[in-house]
């Protein structure tokens, strides 16, 4: 199986990327890692005319310690991700998370913002990102801004960002010793989550992202108040769902996977790993 | 077999090559000159279950780049063809008048290139009335819609039609204390060869049609694919590259290849063709899918006196080889290890609307174990009573004669309870119950399951034999010709092994020819495990008698009494008894009987019966309480096969049955929405099992010789898968047994697991 | 759209269709039929090969975007006669059957102990759940891949 006909260009800065966009519209895409992309248009489930390979900016791949917070560039790999010594020190949520993105051969290619900009919410690291409170950054045709996490997901595979913007930089604030957790529910370990979960714990705050368990990533809110005001992990992951709006598919009932997120929540939770 | 090769941990000779540049598949032939310039060929399939087909249109496929033909069945002046099993069900080669299954080939697109047939594939516009999709067998069976109109009815076969008794209902079971029944569906499952189909056709310049198939049984091609090219079959050679698994799925002839010479004919040019995994997922002949009513009836104290089947087979869209697995091979072996009085067992077999069923690793045999095994553990669940000793008290007793079960099967050979006891022994039973124990105490919500099964199956049951030619060549190698079929299961090795056994020729001198229907015409093939006692065990013969024949000549050689020859199996060389200083080769004898139309014997060595290996598996799974999450923790497989050629290839048949048979037992299962569209249609959304989901596995040796073959081996190929299945199943339950729960469907999804905790509070 | 490629140490200048995928490019354009094609969805790892020494599945990897890179395929591992140690595990392990996962197999194994170098069996299976085979069970594939790290220590 072979994707239908496109024409391709490679940007070699975020600015030629943004350019060509641009000159395109909406028949273009960006191509980085090509894990999300390549397999739907193989299957002809998207068909773009033309892709814009974003995967050599070089200087878009990055880990950097920003203070407060990591910067991570769109471009950096998983795998590059899952193995540096900054984001095991100060992200080990989200390190650990990377380790579970695919397969092995899959976090070699992909990148941690084609899988953020492609808004999948079966997918581990918009969840885990979420979770964490972090931002993103576009860059469009006007500059850059940024855009909080939460407001980034509006939809199935679909994103905040104009169609002539790309994802450049995720920002994600230090985790400063907080404990967490990261369970991945799934019938092969190279599958998607039938439901995942991201948890972090510091004291009274928290921070829930779940995979799966609607159109886009969810914040579960409502877990993050009730332990907030002092509510027991077991009594507050009981809220798991709250914020969800679960599917039925192949692999889960709707009923089954709002179970499983009041448990891996939970377990999540009370995950002693900091 | 003391100081020989045979019984030996022989590496395999075929490995350097799949090693370090890959084998050489249907699809990777570019040396071949028979190929050069061959064109593609792509099938056009149904994209709905059940509907009559009012136009096919390929005028816009036409215009693709590249497209070079179109073809639907009126263009090749197609005609229906009955069913082997059914006369009554007929089709065409490619869907004219309706489609039966999403996936069925409608019409051929030929082009330059493989992508320019897939895009043109996508223009093709075909307009159908659809009609209801019958994908429920038991709807199908009482449907008044029939895929078959000819039949008259969705059933297409019976054993009642053919003289077998009906069963007799809970009458039955009268007089039982105890009395058990159950509805359990041996789900549809995916073979999944890891190399989809592939085919490639060419006419030579002679006139005759050669085409390559990615197939178990070469020799089986010729007739269909005669047929379907309309000319005599011996104008028809069909050669088998390597073959990147079968699994029962390669056995039989389908459309896409019967159609390819007829293509190439019309083109003037050769023709190559190779599916797509999502093609293959709903294309490929699917396997089990068999619907099982049973009741087992028996005495408090754990005897079984009664038990009755009837086995709904689904046969898909098609009356294929899976409408006859129920009644030839699941029923004749569903009294199973078990020494039953009192036995019933009817098939039926239905058409749905879904890919028809073939063969699959075990065929039939996995469906009567897990209906007996299943049996069994409910039973023993009723009466209070360990699944291991429930099993122990119903075992056939030892037998070194054939014996006869009440369902009227006879096996060759059987010591269950030795093969029980073992896999018991080695499993840690004992230990595995007092750990169980103590977590069931503990309230945990991991708890631990443990899955006994015993089985017998059937192996060689199909031929009657197989042909064997050996030939030595002037430098001194022998060139072995087998009717059977190597996809991974390592012939060339094993058959160079018995080969020096019997000559002295180094295994790396033994070349082996096979699936090549000019230069071995008879043969039946590789599958139901029937190689290595018939295929081996006719070279075994042959090679035998081939040496023989070389004495005679060697002594006419040196000289000297044919009665004084010996043959040095160590060198290979001819002597005289004493005098090992003279000597001759076997190059030597092979020059020398040049003239006498050279050195080399061939026969067909016939085997009185099948063979009936049994043995024992022991699961341990954990289960995640809180999510019926289950992991399969430790396997422990006991497969009897009689006299062990390799055991380093036995040993490799059992790991691949196990994970196999653990597949189907915890993950995988073919699916269909209520239109008949298949929603498993690639190995994303289908569960093909990973090394991550699974435990290596404790073999377990034993050795009970059969007499029915001069090597007393039986089959390994599929005795894992299903030994291992029940044993899952079982696992499964029992972890889960203390909260309620008497069964789970298969496969034992987490959210299967979960639900039926939930149910049983 | 122009590439330079570098295949087995053999740098490789080809007009390649943009949608032109890596494992074709090896397959159909260079001739390497070593690399097989499993599926359509990234999922069985049977084209799995080294791009810049690391194990990718080629069939989810444009050839365009492996202009300038070096690729190893199964056909660049052995020495001549001399079979790369991960090969001449599976071969003394029987860790392959039919032979068909068996390069990608191999590819993703030899970039696993690179990562790691000395793995449990949980790693070993956990590292290779991209990558399916229907024959062997997996417990001898896991079996070469654990004998190939302890001839490394």
């Amino acid at each position: 199986m072979i994707p239908a006909p496109f024409d391709y260009k490679r940007a070699s800065s975020a600015a030629e990327a943004i350019a060509l966009v641009g000159e395109y519209g909406e028949d273009a895409k960006f191509l980085a890692g090509g894990h999300s992309l390549l397999p739907l248009m193989k299957l002809r489930l998207a068909q773009p005319a033309m892709l814009i390979d974003i995967a050599r900016i070089t200087d878009l791949s990055y880990v950097r310690d920003a203070g407060d917070h990591i910067a991570i560039g769109a471009m950096t790999r998983h795998h590059d991700v899952e193995h540096s010594p900054i984001v095991k020190e100060h992200l080990p949520l989200l390190a650990f998370a990377a380790t579970h993105v695919g397969d092995p051969q899959v976090r070699h290619r992909g990148t941690i913002g084609g899988s953020i900009a492609h808004s999948d919410s079966a997918s581990d690291l918009p969840a885990t990102t979420l979770a964490l409170g972090a931002t993103y950054v576009a860059q469009g045709p006007n500059g850059t801004r940024e855009i909080a996490a939460a407001d980034f997901y509006v939809g199935f595979l679909e994103s905040a960002l104009a169609p002539d913007e790309m994802l450049t930089e995720i920002r994600v604030p230090k985790m400063n010793g907080a404990t967490w957790g990261f369970q991945k529910f799934n019938r092969r370990a190279q599958d998607w989550a039938i439901v995942g979960v991201a948890a972090w714990k510091r004291g009274n705050e928290s921070g829930v992202g779940l995979v799966n368990m609607g159109s886009v990533p969810i914040l579960a809110t409502s877990v993050a108040s009730a332990i907030a005001s002092g509510a027991s992990i077991a009594d507050a992951s009981q809220l798991a769902a709250a914020e969800a709006e679960p599917q039925s598919d192949l692999n889960a009932s709707a009923e089954y996977r709002t179970h499983l997120a009041k448990v891996l929540v939970r377990r999540a939770l009370e995950s002693s790993s900091n | 077999m003391g100081g020989s090769i045979l019984g030996t941990r022989v590496l395999r000779k075929e490995d350097p090559k799949f090693l370090t540049t890959g084998g050489v598949y249907v699809d990777d032939m570019r040396d071949e000159p028979l190929l050069r310039g061959a064109v593609h060929v792509t099938y056009v399939r149904s994209s709905v279950a059940h509907g009559r087909i009012n136009s096919i249109d390929g005028s816009d496929a036409m215009q693709m780049p590249g497209v070079l033909a179109f073809f639907t069945g009126a263009d090749l002046g197609l005609e229906p063809q009955p069913s082997a099993f059914n006369p009554a069900a007929t089709r065409t080669l490619l869907a004219m008048d309706k489609v039966r299954y999403v996936g069925e080939p409608v019409a051929i697109i030929v082009s330059e290139t493989r992508e320019q047939g897939e895009d043109a594939a996508e223009m093709v516009i075909v307009d159908y009335d659809v009609l209801p999709a019958l994908i429920d067998l038991e709807e199908s069976m009482a449907s008044s819609v029939h895929l078959y109109e000819a039949c008259g009815s969705n059933v297409v076969f019976d054993t009642t039609a053919l003289g077998m008794p009906e069963n007799t209902g809970d009458a039955y079971f009268a007089d039982c204390e105890v009395v058990v029944k159950g509805r359990y569906l041996n789900q549809r499952v995916a073979p999944c060869p890891l190399e989809v189909r592939g085919a490639a056709a060419a006419w030579g310049a002679d006139g005759r049609l050669v085409e390559w198939i990615s197939t178990q049984h070469a020799q089986g091609a010729v007739a269909p694919i005669a047929a379907a090219n309309g000319v005599d079959p011996s104008q028809v050679h069909i050669k088998t590259a390597d073959v990147g698994g079968g699994f029962g799925a390669k056995i039989g002839t389908y459309q896409e290849e019967q159609l390819l010479g007829v293509v190439a004919k019309r083109m003037g040019k050769p023709v190559v063709w190779r599916e797509t995994r999502s093609e293959s997922m709903v294309a490929l002949g699917h396997g089990r899918a068999q619907l099982q009513y049973i009741t087992i009836g028996g005495t408090k104290q754990g005897k079984v006196t009664h038990y009755q089947l009837h086995a709904i087979q689904d046969s898909g869209a098609w009356v294929d080889m899976g409408t006859i697995l129920a009644p030839f091979m699941t029923r004749p072996m569903s009294s199973g290890v078990y020494a039953i009085p009192n036995i019933e067992c009817r098939t039926t077999s239905v058409v749905t609307n879904a890919t028809p069923t073939v063969a699959y690793r075990g065929a039939g045999r996995p469906e009567a174990t897990a209906a007996i095994e299943r049996a069994m553990d409910m039973f023993a669940a009723e009466i209070g009573m360990d699944a291991a000793e429930v099993r122990r008290i119903n075992l056939i007793p030892k037998f070194m004669e054939p014996h006869t079960t009440v369902i009227g099967q006879t096996y060759d050979v059987g010591d269950y309870e030795t093969a029980l006891d073992k896999t018991l022994a080695a499993a840690d039973y004992a230990g595995w119950r007092k750990k169980q124990a103590e977590r069931r105490a503990s309230g945990a919500s991991k708890q631990i399951g443990i899955g006994v099964s015993v089985y017998v199956e059937i192996t060689g049951g199909v031929g009657t034999g197989e042909a064997a030619k050996v030939e030595v060549t002037d430098d001194g190698r022998a060139i072995v010709y087998t009717g059977t079929s190597p996809h991974g299961q390592g012939h060339d090795t094993s058959w160079s092994m018995l080969v020096n056994a019997k000559t002295g020729i180094p295994i790396d001198k033994v070349e082996l020819v096979w699936g090549d229907s000019d230069l071995v015409p008879v043969g039946s093939g590789t599958m139901g495990s029937r190689s290595l006692q018939q295929g081996g065990n006719a070279v075994y013969k042959v090679a035998g008698d081939l040496a023989e024949k070389a004495k005679t000549v060697a002594a006419r050689l040196l000289e000297a009494n044919e009665a004084d020859i010996v043959l040095d199996t160590d060198k290979g060389i001819f002597h005289v008894a004493g005098t090992p200083a003279v000597s001759k080769t076997w190059a030597e004898l092979a020059v020398a009987e040049k003239g006498n139309g050279g050195l080399s014997h061939d026969e067909f060595v016939g085997v009185p019966s099948a063979t009936f290996p049994f043995g024992a598996h022991v699961a341990i799974v954990e289960v995640d309480t809180e999510t019926g999450k289950v992991k399969h923790i430790e396997h422990t497989a006991c497969d009897d096969a009689g006299v062990v050629l390799n055991p380093l290839l036995l040993e490799g048949q059992i790991h691949g049955g196990v994970a196999q048979g653990a597949a189907q037992a915890l993950l995988e299962e073919v699916r269909y929405d209520a239109d008949g569209n298949p929603i498993t249609s690639n190995l994303a959304d289908y569960a093909f099992i990973s090394a991550a989901e699974l435990p290596s596995v404790n073999v377990v040796h034993m050795e009970t010789p059969t007499p029915v073959n001069l090597l007393g081996a039986k089959g390994i190929g599929e005795s894992g898968t299903i030994g291992s299945t029940p044993a899952l199943q079982s696992a499964v339950v029992d972890a889960v047994a203390h909260l309620g729960v008497r069964h789970i469907e298969m496969p034992c999804t987490a959210e299967r697991v979960w639900t039926a905790i939930q149910n049983a509070k | 759209m122009k590439v330079t490629i570098t295949v087995n140490g053999t740098k490789h200048e080809n007009d390649v269709e943009p949608r032109q995928l890596l494992v074709q490019y090896v397959r159909e354009t260079l001739g390497l039929t070593g690399t097989n094609i499993g599926c359509d969805t990234s999922s069985c790892g049977a084209c799995s090969l080294h791009v810049n020494g690391e194990s990718v599945k080629s069939c989810t990897m444009l050839a365009v975007q492996a202009d300038g890179c070096e690729v190893t395929t199964i056909e660049g591992l052995a020495n001549g006669d001399q079979l790369h140690p991960m090969q001449q595990a599976f071969m003394e392990n029987h860790g392959l059957q039919c032979g068909y996962c068996t390069p990608g197999m191999v590819m993703a194994s030899i970039s696993l102990l690179k990562e790691n170098p000395n793995p449990t069996e949980e790693e070993v299976r956990v590292g290779l759940e991209g990558n399916l085979c229907r024959c062997t069970g997996y417990h001898n594939i896991v079996k070469s891949v654990l004998a190939c790290a302890n001839g490394n220590k």
